[in-house]
């Protein structure tokens, strides 16, 4: 009888704790599980009696990596549902403090959690010996990331200035100086990083799934905008559990989700399928070079679309600086909510893909949450693409499998801690 | 030439959202030497390796609160095989925001989030790992301040205990310059908050949430009688004493077995 078994406990590189479990027995696949085991956080219970004012802070501290991103969605649906119109000003500013953190998530992905296993090496440690110049590079880049986050709203993990209605604290013109030179004189290091990816070789595999992203006509979207499917659908924010669908299985803390097919997939790749219409002309170019084209369906290729994305959040980052500039940031008090009842959903698009808050306050206190994380709705569709990838590798060495099978969990960039504060929608046996 | 053997140093994480390790990772852009001072042996967000069983660590920082009957043995492990185990920021320290929902019935609020499965997800009350396991020093804040951290390594190198200040935050804002948050009618808990950060939410404008815990015989009655004065609701006062230092809070009130 032949055996393959894989069982990765707490795979590393990854945020939180996941657990890689296949068996195949005589050829037939009869275990393929992406076990979650993070703890569950209970985020969305916690939150109920408390004033909305506090909330944005408390959610930020759901995740690290994208404490901007659940900031801003949790200020949407709070400014969704008590009806606050921001001005553009706070529009902007929001703008450029998320392409910060999308800079510093993907900066670390791409470079310590991924070129370790393309460049044979078992992390970044040893990395920084063999080629130091790569690790510095990747280390400038998210110092830039760092600043544009701490110029915007004080500091990047848990942002301080964002608040309902505007910001507490302004940048002054000096800051946007400061972050346009940081900006400029990154371009040289972004064109390393495509030379860079561009000269890498990333397992071929593909399988074909749907693709989520959120979607404006106008903007390459991370905040606000419809539902959009590679299928061809969009669904207005509000709508977003008729496009996630939740469900629990046994071996995860984390909740899945399917809409059109049997699992979806989130993220810079979704987006770039879905969105690339909408890339800055030089993400464009880069795209070419990287060898991308829309529709990409190899999963592994997530890195590079991230890639893709670091080059459109610097060049439009610069932008973004320039119109503040231009229009002269001037201090706004916040905008005092016109009523203080009402349920409002908030969608942004963070580094791991589509993410949701969906809030009801009634007389200025929290009485209902709920949060849909990306990784969550990755989650059914990294264990599909597993399935489909373990027959096709079934005959090479144990340690090539668990490679294999640890790098394409690693593509999607898996936030577990942040994926196990899913809630209450009905379950599907 | 003979290299001395560097200290290996391990990170673990609990109940968090590992923001406090992205910190330490976040520093080494300004402080690389410190990789030639440590050798890093674990660090499960960023590296693959791992340290051979029989091998000890010198310092174990340890992030995340301790939320579950089982985590307890994995926690007690890394204690007897570490010299020293520090406590890597708020969740690790206090408790944090993970100790929000202790109030709330435990039963209640798994079945918020899981509904009729809630018996599949093991939970207890969150606490700090200070209430599992003996803590030699901790090195507070949500997140961790990176300065901090890196004076706080370097203490421990030299077999020094890392050195908190212990007065409040108010005397960061009156060195930086920040108008004081009461002047503007808005909570802060500055005058019961141990210093550290540089007041570093004061200067962007909110007031102190209290993230890096009291400061040693807090004044918790006199601070509220000054918020009140400044216009404050008592609501207000009481739910900002309840983000990071609900663990604390029942603790005083007698709440906590």
């Amino acid at each position: 009888m032949s055996r393959v078994h894989v069982d990765v406990h707490h795979l590393t590189r990854v945020e939180g704790h996941g657990n890689i479990v296949v068996d195949v027995r005589n050829g037939v696949l009869e275990k393929c599980e992406l076990q979650v085991v993070e703890t569950p956080r209970f985020f969305e219970p916690m939150v109920r009696g408390r004033t909305y004012k506090e909330i944005p802070h408390i959610v930020s501290r759901i995740c690290g990596i994208c404490s901007v991103g659940h900031s801003t969605a949790s200020l949407r649906a709070i400014e969704t549902a008590l009806g606050v119109e921001l001005s553009e000003q706070t529009i902007l500013l929001r703008r450029l403090n998320m392409h910060g953190e999308m800079l510093d998530s993907h900066v670390l992905h791409a470079y310590m959690l991924i070129a370790p296993d393309l460049l044979g090496v078992q992390s970044v440690v040893p990395l920084a010996k063999s080629q130091p110049e790569v690790v510095l590079r990747a280390l400038r880049m998210k110092k830039l990331a760092g600043e544009i986050c701490r110029v915007i709203s004080g500091r990047h993990t848990h942002p301080i200035a964002m608040t309902v209605g505007g910001f507490t604290h302004t940048p002054s013109e000096r800051d946007l100086l400061y972050l346009r030179k940081l900006l400029l004189d990154a371009r040289a290091d972004v064109e390393a990083t495509v030379d860079l990816f561009a000269s890498l070789e990333l397992p071929a595999f593909e399988r074909e799934t749907e693709y989520i992203a959120s979607h404006k006509d106008d903007e390459y979207c991370y905040i606000d905008g419809v539902i959009a499917s590679s299928e061809g659908h969009t669904w207005p924010a509000k709508a977003y559990r008729s496009v996630t669908n939740e469900y629990l299985v046994p071996h995860s803390t984390a909740k899945r989700a399917r809409n059109l097919r049997d699992s979806y997939m989130v993220g810079a790749l979704a987006r770039f399928n879905v969105n690339f219409e909408q890339l800055h002309p030089v993400a464009k170019a880069a795209a070419a070079k990287l060898g991308m084209k829309p529709p990409v369906v190899n999963p592994y290729m997530i890195t590079v679309a991230q890639v893709v994305e670091i080059v459109h959040c610097v060049e439009d980052a610069i932008e973004l600086v320039d119109e503040l500039l231009l229009r002269g940031v001037k201090w706004e008090e916040p905008v005092e909510p016109p009523h203080q009842s009402g349920q409002g959903v908030g969608v942004c698009d963070v580094p791991r893909g589509i993410l949701f808050h969906d809030y009801t306050i009634e007389d200025g206190i929290m009485t209902a949450a709920n949060c849909i994380i990306p990784t969550g709705q990755n989650l059914q569709n990294t264990e599909l693409d597993m399935r489909a990838l373990v027959p096709k590798i079934v005959d090479r060495p144990q340690p090539e499998i668990t490679l294999a099978l640890e790098m394409l969990v690693r593509a999607y960039d898996p936030c577990i801690s942040c994926s196990t504060h899913l809630l209450d929608v009905e379950f599907k046996e | 030439m003979t290299t001395r053997p560097r200290p290996k140093v391990a990170f673990f994480d609990f109940t968090s959202c590992e923001g406090c390790q992205l910190t330490v990772v976040d520093l080494l852009q300004d402080h690389p030497e410190l990789l030639d001072a440590v050798e890093i042996v674990e660090f499960r967000e960023a590296m693959s390796e791992k340290l051979p069983l029989d091998e000890r660590y010198v310092i174990a920082f340890v992030e995340g609160s301790c939320t579950r009957q089982s985590d307890e043995a994995r926690l007690k492990s890394i204690r007897e095989r570490a010299d020293l185990l520090i406590a890597l920021g708020a969740c690790a320290d206090l408790g944090g925001v993970n100790a929000i929902r202790n109030p709330f019935p435990l039963q209640e609020v798994r079945e918020y989030v899981y509904g009729e499965k809630a018996d599949w997800y093991e939970t207890y009350p969150a606490r700090p790992i200070s209430a599992v396991v003996k803590v030699d020093a901790a090195i507070p804040g949500c997140p961790i301040d990176r300065d901090e951290f890196a004076r706080a390594v370097t203490h421990l190198l030299q077999g020094r205990m890392p050195n908190l200040p212990d007065y409040p935050l108010c005397i960061e804002c009156k060195s930086r310059g920040t108008v004081c948050m009461y002047q503007r009618g808005q909570a802060c808990l500055g005058p019961v908050t141990r210093a550290g950060c540089g007041a570093v939410c004061p200067a962007y404008g909110y007031g102190c949430e209290g993230c890096r815990g009291f400061v040693p015989s807090p004044n918790l009655e006199s601070m509220r009688e000054v918020m009140r004065e400044a216009g404050v609701s008592d609501e207000e006062i009481e739910s900002r004493l309840r983000i990071f230092l609900t663990y604390q809070m029942m603790e005083l009130e007698g709440a906590t077995s």
